[in-house]
């Protein structure tokens, strides 16, 4: 080999080593693009619900109530006669089967649907008005296209009388999309059209709070403590070294400790926020702790010599001087954790969040769900709806988090001082 | 209750304060004398005896009350003719009585539950009562002594930060109990655990099914028992299939983190290294749940299908698209520590090899990586730890059966998934299924914990090194 041939080899491997670091750096980026793709074209079409416009006759006889009933009186009253009767007009039926699959067609909560409709305006006895009642999730995921009709008939959910009155309805506009409340409003469901993730963010929202409360005062207090008072020795040392130990453990195994104490020992109510609030707190504290004291550590010396040199005490200089100073990256940091602390879901699983919950919780203290189980949940679900709605779940979760981390970096370059 | 008692505590601490700083100004003027500390240190002082004695006394019987009270009503209903086998039946007539009490009970009441619930009823109103009247009691003695050391013009700036340093170390040692609270709740069941179960049957059993275990009485159990029992707990499957995940994801992480770690710290511009490192570190801000769900709906499926194509088969929950995940999710990890560890590697030995006539990619091979392996390593192994504690990803798109397998295209399981499947859902306490999830936790936690020691000794050694 000559000196030239040997130049160019080595030339060409500097080359080849130089593509790989980029390609990784490219496989990488790609995957969050992947990655986000997928979830977004699967998902945002959760975020409208199919409904079919039904006519439906108030009958005074099938009611048994008047105009001007009360609220009571309409709660009480059965609507499920003039639902039936209203379904059944949409299309010419033959026989009990076929009626039964065209009312397969709408939600299991068109009565509810109706009645809401009645409360909001109780003069319409003996009147006709056209309602957009909520279509079962078979023809939403028809509707939206998530669905193959080309399939034989034995092998999918929709059978070929439901998919001729679908064609009927959608060649006279009775198919419309409106925008899905119930995503946000509801809580879980059994029937995917009329599941959402309500009760999730209330819980989530609560878990947060709590989580915040108690691990962001004893985080702040922990650092300025092991920064600016803590003598050099060995039970600083432990404690140093136990919280270094403490953010590297895994999240199940908080899981593990928050059945074993809070749950099994101090009794705490089961699969609630308040629980889950001080699981995750517990997790967050040594990640809050770390930034807090870096934070606090990236303060000059000479401000808490300046401070102590007018005759400051320890105290004053540190919650006077060097506490707001370092307060914006403290700040960023709790940001951060917490963001981490709402993605969180193993530990949540275990202390059982993943228990069944419809109603929205009203306090800390009742059974809920919070977002991230909320997608573990769905995502074990058969049906075809729960797909989109695993996935706009996680499209609410993941904005939460950038509009989290965007606020962190935010008041770390606003309000963060550079010393050098 | 509790609400109320910390609100009264706050209003008249806060009452104190203005107290406080207006007696004490006052004493001064009349007295002519000069007092120790500006008044409002003063005020400061009796807020933190008033409120920190009451408050811990008031969490600290928070947690204990309802224990103790559970504890005695389950003797009194045992000593009213109740009839309870072992603790599952036991928890169950105190729900019974609890309901009762708060009329939430809807079926036939016996006599003996009826009695309990009285007594309960009794045992709340005392233990209420006498809450209250401690609280008071602390509250009041505790004013008494500061406002007699006000009096006394006690140099009351540095008692408050006395005590506030008290409070700031309290809140370091937080980090201590967590850590006391994870080891004994995790020793506490693996004791139990372990005394049913050989310990040497538990770390080389090659056969993990703990469904098969239905034990009525942990305590007493045959030799055939027994027999039956050990095969169910084996540690090996599972420690085969982390460990063999763990590895995927490594064959992943390790490449593609190490080459942008180097690309960023040695070859890219300010302004793609600006750009380049938030977006990558992304991958490990989203939560593992979304990993796991695009696992096991995207991935998998997609493998199987490749794998039909190809003749082969492909399981939808295989270790392989698992791994595959996990790996990218651990990307960061590995990229942003190795970028630091390379930045720290002084420019003087690049300028050496430069001197000598190497090319970039020739430095970096020869003197850079060498000189920071420890560091890499190091980092290498804080990737690992995460990667066998990783939960989502696993429980969602790997297997849940215990496969002893070295096809990546099989599910296996792994230790935490384990853990989930165990503890998901109603569990009976005291049975062995369930504590051998605490006993699997135990193992977790400390295997995690060696490989962050070894590494966090490895970069710490090396930065000594440079600095």
């Amino acid at each position: 080999m000559t000196k030239e041939e040997r130049l160019k080899k080595r030339h060409s491997a500097e080359k080849r080593f130089r593509f790989y670091g980029l390609a990784s750096i490219f496989v990488a980026l790609l995957f969050v693009l992947i990655l986000v793709h997928n979830i977004f074209s699967k998902g945002s079409s959760a975020f409208m619900k199919t409904a079919i416009n039904v006519e439906v006759f108030f009958d005074q006889e099938l009611l048994e109530i008047k105009n001007g009933a009360t609220e009571d009186q309409i709660l009480e009253a059965d609507f499920y006669d003039i639902t039936i009767e209203s379904l059944l007009k949409v299309f010419p039926a033959q026989d009990l089967d076929q009626e039964n699959q065209l009312i397969d067609l709408f939600t299991t909560d068109a009565e509810i649907e109706i009645k809401r409709a009645f409360l909001k305006n109780n003069n319409l006895i003996g009147k006709k008005i056209n309602l957009e009642i909520t279509a079962s999730d078979d023809i939403d995921q028809l509707h939206k296209g998530n669905y193959p009709r080309d399939l034989p008939e034995d092998r999918r959910r929709i059978s070929d009388f439901q998919l001729i009155i679908y064609d009927n309805l959608v060649e006279n506009k009775k198919i419309i999309k409106n925008f899905n409340n119930y995503f946000f409003k509801n809580g879980d469901s059994r029937d995917p059209e009329l599941a959402g993730i309500g009760g999730a963010l209330i819980g989530s929202f609560y878990s947060i709070i709590i989580c915040l409360l108690l691990a962001f005062p004893v985080a702040v207090l922990a650092s300025i403590y092991l920064e600016e008072f803590a003598p050099k020795n060995k039970i600083t040392d432990f404690i140093e070294i136990n919280i270094n130990n403490l953010a590297a453990v895994p999240s199940i195994v908080y899981g593990l400790l928050a059945l074993q104490i809070l749950l099994a020992t101090i009794q705490l109510p089961r699969s609630t926020p308040l629980v889950a609030g001080i699981t995750l707190a517990l997790m967050t504290l040594p990640r809050i702790i770390i930034p807090c004291r870096a934070s606090l550590k990236a303060v000059p010396p000479s401000i808490r010599e300046g401070a102590l040199a007018v005759g400051a005490s320890k105290f004053q200089s540190v919650f006077h001087h060097v506490v707001p100073l370092a307060l914006p990256g403290t700040l960023s940091g709790t940001i951060i954790g917490l963001a981490q602390a709402l993605g969180e879901t193993a530990p949540l699983i275990l202390i059982g969040m993943v228990a069944f919950v419809v109603d929205i919780p009203s306090t800390p203290i009742d059974p809920s769900s919070s977002l991230p189980v909320q997608v573990y949940l769905w995502s074990e679900s058969a049906e075809r709806g729960f797909v989109e709605k695993t996935s706009a779940t996680i499209m609410m979760l993941l904005s939460f988090l950038i509009v989290m981390n965007f606020l962190a970096v935010y008041l770390r370059q606003k309000f963060e001082k550079r010393w050098n | 209750m509790n609400f109320v008692l910390i609100f009264l505590i706050t209003i008249f601490s806060l009452s104190l304060f203005f107290y406080g700083r207006s007696k004490t100004k006052s004493i001064s003027i009349e007295k002519n004398i000069k007092l120790n500390a500006l008044p409002k240190f003063y005020g400061y002082y009796l807020v933190l005896w008033c409120s920190i004695p009451s408050l811990v006394f008031l969490l600290i019987w928070t947690l204990f009350e309802p224990v103790i009270i559970k504890s005695i009503i389950i003797e009194t209903a045992a000593n009213q003719g109740a009839i309870f086998n072992d603790k599952n039946e036991a928890n169950l007539i105190y729900e019974k009585i609890k309901a009762i009490y708060a009329g939430t009970y809807f079926g036939d009441i016996d006599i003996i539950l009826k009695e309990s619930a009285l007594s309960y009823a009794k045992f709340i109103n005392l233990f209420t009562n006498s809450k209250i009247v401690l609280i008071f009691g602390i509250v009041i003695a505790s004013v008494i002594y500061s406002l007699k050391k006000i009096k006394n013009n006690n140099k009351a700036r540095d008692d408050v930060e006395v005590i506030l340093k008290g409070l700031l170390f309290a809140s370091s040692l937080i980090a201590i109990l967590t850590t006391l609270g994870i080891i004994f709740s995790l020793l506490f069941e693996s004791i139990k655990f372990f005394s049913v179960i050989n310990i040497f049957d538990y770390l080389f059993g090659t056969n993990w099914s703990p469904q098969r275990a239905f034990v009525s009485d942990a305590s007493a159990i045959t030799a055939a028992e027994y027999d039956e029992l050990k095969d169910a707990f084996g540690f090996i499957p599972l420690i085969a299939g982390t460990s063999f995940i763990a590895f995927i994801a490594m064959l992943v992480a390790v490449p593609i983190g190490l080459f942008s770690g180097i690309y960023m710290a040695e070859y890219a511009s300010v302004k793609i290294r600006r750009i380049s490192k938030p977006i990558i570190e992304i991958l490990a801000g989203i939560p593992t749940v979304v990993y796991g769900f695009f696992a096991a709906l995207t991935v998998g499926p997609f493998f199987r299908q490749i794998g039909e194509n190809l003749g082969l088969t492909v399981s939808s929950e295989s270790a392989l698209a698992a791994g595959l995940i996990m790996g990218i999710m651990i990307i960061p990890y590995v990229s942003s520590l190795s970028d630091d560890v390379i930045n720290s590697v002084p420019q003087s030995l690049r300028d050496g090899s430069y001197a000598v006539g190497a090319t970039k990619s020739e430095t970096i091979k020869k003197v850079v990586i060498p000189a920071a392996l420890p560091g890499i390593i190091g980092s290498v192994l804080l990737a690992v730890s995460r990667a066998i504690g990783e939960t989502m990803i696993v429980v969602m798109a790997a297997g849940l059966a215990a496969n002893l397998t070295i096809n990546p295209l099989e599910s296996t399981t792994t230790i935490t998934t384990q853990i989930v499947m165990i503890l998901v859902g109603d569990q009976e306490f005291d049975s062995p299924k369930t504590q051998s999830a605490f006993a699997l936790g135990l193992t977790l936690f400390i295997a995690t914990l060696v490989l962050n020691y070894i590494a966090q000794r490895a970069v710490k050694k090396y930065r000594e090194k440079y600095d």
